[in-house]
């Protein structure tokens, strides 16, 4: 029932989609943050960037990001990300990673912001009172407990990153949707071929979700 | 300016302010400077590239009929997937067991997979055991799977929003005598809703832009599409991709204006203390599900 | 007590209802999409939109290129009035099923013919007869055969087969970028991102002919393929007899060359004769 599979490399389809998650999260968590930063930061000029920057990336569909991060950082201002020039495969993968990861810090920016909501006033006020500096309040007191509560939320996003990986197809990153593209092409099985890549991003999503949510419940602060 | 974060800045944090500020500005300066210039070489500036955008052609042949349809499968889309989203939210709180698994089952799964493959799934299936026109199936298939997929997202936050208000309100409405239908409709729907409006035009906000991939699989001439067959026209791939993106970015900021005036409005109105307790905990509860 | 939320509820709607109404007006066309060749009524012929020189959506809303021309002839031919003709667009991957569902009375969209598409839908033709080449730079000298193309960049659209052909054929360690269309290599080109685009030589002709790119690109003249392109039309279907008729005609009164002439030749463009009807190469 499965023979439709043969001679194509499912697995290195969708390892490809894991480190694409994987490297999106990493340099998103990490860009998210300091746009969280900026966004609550004493300098207005940096609050203005965070909100300005937060609201384009999140209101550009994805699509439209991706395809400028091929059409633009690289046909334009030929950016490789040290890929070196002759080779495209993982120049492109590198450029798939920065355009999902600029456009999902925004999202963790948004949730941390609201993580940074949570933490009660005192504890900031406590800070101050003892003399610490903004950098220190926020990367010693409020960060390590808004991190904690947002637990949750950035599961989420998380969960989207993996299916938003599939958005790098359209600039031939050759991650699982590319592969579903190519086999849909050449084999009459569409059905069958989505039923297979739909159950993969679901071993993919759920049991991450699952755990994300058990480690929620575990790390959240008791108030 | 002073925040709960930081104390109104002295003396010194204003001269470090400043310097940040400056450092700041010169760095935005250098990069958007670089990034300018480089356009510039590339001759993306060139007027022949951007005049089309000021003929009326380039509007009423590609790019209005491309938001228009736009703009229609992200209203359907919303239509059907808010009352289907309260409906599910609702029935996974339900106190019968086989009603609570089989509405999770059905959320968790569509929330599990991609909406392109939802979209392509539900294209195919118009083809096999439906006589749709042609005209209207991507229509049909891109409206399907953003309803299928958003609202299972709309129904979580539509739970979540239930579960924060305070039990209060489900004993006050149990002592007056209410039905469970009447409860959920006139006491914690309401209340839910209002607490998690923020999350839920997050939500619209991701509608309008996933029918974007609409145009990539399924040849539906949304406004991504028309897009590509203009620039076929005027050859401006990189001016033609700046405009969709804005015309997105206003689409998309119109919308979370009208929801935030009107959820402003909601909130001036109420009589009630229960949803703005726990308004915060929800809002960031919910914060990060939309994406 | 909610009655503010009902009227902000129903404000939704009311502003949601309002802009699917005001986007729904265009298509009261009593869309006759597979109606087959009948009567007068109207005909679908599946084009594409966005290659220019073949099938194009003009700025005015009309239809250009050699696809666009040979549709009109035939379905002059078959009895139908040019304004009845609606064009719809027939995306590659869409073709098949567009006519398998009969949304396409016939189907004239750069379609190469092949021993797999036979299978599902029927070929009238061939009109037309392409091979696969590159486009490069006009001043670049330095392609000349396929396996010019090693450690050369190469850029196509995604998933498709041209591209393949090449990296599995003819210049295994070429370098291959992959776009959404092939407006997007174009711009590649030019900025010089890579070195070449392939694809079949009357689409290339066709980019290289519009104004804007006039003198800055060129074929590289390589036949790296045949391909046949055909008009499609739903399997059994009795429209293939008629079809080939009116192909037969437009060749010999000479309307097959005028339009081939008017399409390539800004391009300078030498493009094969009229193949023979049912001869494939």
């Amino acid at each position: 029932m499965f023979d439709f599979l043969e001679g194509y490399d499912l697995i290195g389809a969708f390892w490809v989609t894991v480190q694409l998650t994987l490297f999106s999260a990493l340099f998103s968590l990490v860009w998210g943050t300091i746009l969280a930063g900026m966004r609550v930061s004493p300098v207005p000029l940096m609050r203005g960037f965070g909100t300005v920057y937060v609201n384009i990336v999140r209101n550009t569909p994805l699509t439209v990001i991706i395809v400028f991060c091929a059409l633009g950082l690289a046909d334009v201002y030929g950016v490789t990300f040290g890929a070196g020039t002759d080779d495209v495969k993982s120049q492109y993968f590198r450029l798939a990673v920065f355009g999902l990861s600029a456009y999902t810090a925004a999202f963790v920016c948004e949730a941390l912001r609201s993580g940074i909501n949570t933490v009660p006033k005192g504890q900031a006020e406590a800070a101050r009172a003892i003399g610490l500096s903004f950098t220190q309040v926020l990367t010693l007191i409020v960060l390590p407990q808004a991190f904690r509560s947002v637990v949750g939320p950035l599961a989420n996003v998380l969960i989207a990153l993996t299916k938003n990986t599939t958005v790098a197809a359209t600039i031939g990153v050759a991650e699982a949707a590319y592969l579903m593209k190519g086999m849909i092409e050449n084999e009459a099985a569409l059905v069958a071929i989505g039923a297979v890549f739909a159950f993969g991003f679901i071993v993919l999503t759920m049991p991450l979700g699952l755990f994300l949510g058990w480690l929620s419940n575990r790390v959240a602060v008791k108030r | 300016m002073s925040s709960v974060l930081f104390d109104t800045p002295g003396p010194r944090a204003k001269v470090w302010n400043i310097v940040y500020t400056v450092v700041f500005l010169a760095l935005l300066v250098l990069g958007g400077w670089w990034a300018i210039a480089k356009l510039q070489d590339k001759g993306q500036f060139e007027a022949v590239m951007w005049k089309p955008f000021t003929t009326s052609e380039a509007w009423t042949t590609y790019l209005l009929p491309g938001l228009a349809n736009t703009l229609k499968a992200a209203a359907l889309s919303m239509v059907i997937a808010l009352p289907l989203g309260a409906v599910f939210g609702i029935a996974r709180l339900s106190d019968h067991r086989w009603v609570r698994s089989v509405a999770g089952t059905i959320v968790e799964f569509f929330r599990a997979i991609p909406v392109l493959l939802l979209m392509l799934f539900a294209s195919q299936f118009y083809v096999k055991y439906t006589d749709i026109s042609s005209e209207q199936r991507p229509l049909y298939a891109v409206v399907t799977g953003l309803v299928l997929y958003n609202a299972s997202v709309l129904a979580e936050i539509v739970r979540a929003g239930i579960l924060s208000l305070p039990r209060g309100q489900t004993e006050a409405a149990k002592a007056i005598g209410l039905r469970k239908g009447q409860m959920m409709t006139i006491v914690l729907l309401p209340q839910a809703v209002t607490a998690m409006l923020p999350a839920i035009v997050s939500q619209l906000v991701v509608i309008v832009k996933d029918t974007a991939l609409g145009g990539v699989m399924l040849g539906f001439t949304e406004l991504l599409n028309s897009r590509q067959t203009l620039s076929a026209n005027y050859a401006n791939v990189i001016p033609s991709f700046l405009v969709v993106a804005a015309i997105f970015v206003i689409l998309n900021f119109l919308l979370t204006t009208i929801a935030s005036w009107i959820e402003g409005r909601v909130r001036r109105g109420k009589r009630t203390t229960g949803a703005v307790v726990g308004v915060d905990e929800v809002e960031d509860l919910a914060t990060g599900r939309a994406i | 007590m909610n009655f503010r939320k009902v009227g902000a509820a129903a404000a939704i709607a009311t502003v949601l209802a309002l802009t699917a109404g005001a986007c729904g007006g265009d298509d009261g066309d009593n869309g006759s999409g597979g109606s087959g060749g009948d009567g007068k009524g109207k005909i679908t012929v599946g084009i594409k939109f966005d290659q220019p020189g073949i099938g194009l959506k003009e700025p005015d809303g009309s239809f250009s290129g050699i696809d666009v021309e040979t549709a009109k002839y035939v379905a002059k031919q078959l009895g139908y009035d040019e304004k009845n003709i609606e064009f719809k667009e027939t995306k590659s991957a869409d073709r098949e099923t567009a006519l398998a569902n009969g949304d396409v009375d016939f189907i004239v969209a750069s379609y190469s013919i092949t021993p797999e598409r036979e299978e599902k839908v029927d070929f009238a033709g061939p009109y037309f007869l392409a091979h696969q080449d590159l486009l490069i730079r006009a001043d670049d000298n330095s392609i000349t055969e396929a396996t010019d193309l090693n450690s050369k960049k190469l850029c196509s659209v995604t998933g498709s087969t041209s591209a393949q052909n090449v990296q599995n054929d003819f210049a295994k360690d070429a370098q291959l970028i992959e776009r959404g269309g092939y407006s997007e290599c174009i711009g590649a080109l030019q900025n010089k991102v890579v070195d070449a685009l392939t694809t079949d030589n009357a689409i290339l002709a066709g980019y290289a002919a519009q104004s804007q790119y006039k003198g800055k690109f060129k074929l590289a003249g390589l036949s790296l393929s045949n391909e046949n392109y055909g008009i499609g039309v739903k399997k059994g279907s009795d429209l293939k007899a008629q079809i080939n008729t009116a192909l037969e005609k437009m060749v010999s009164d000479g309307t097959w060359q005028k339009v081939m002439d008017d399409a390539f030749g800004p391009a300078n463009f030498k493009f094969e004769p009229a193949p023979q009807i049912g001869q494939l190469k």
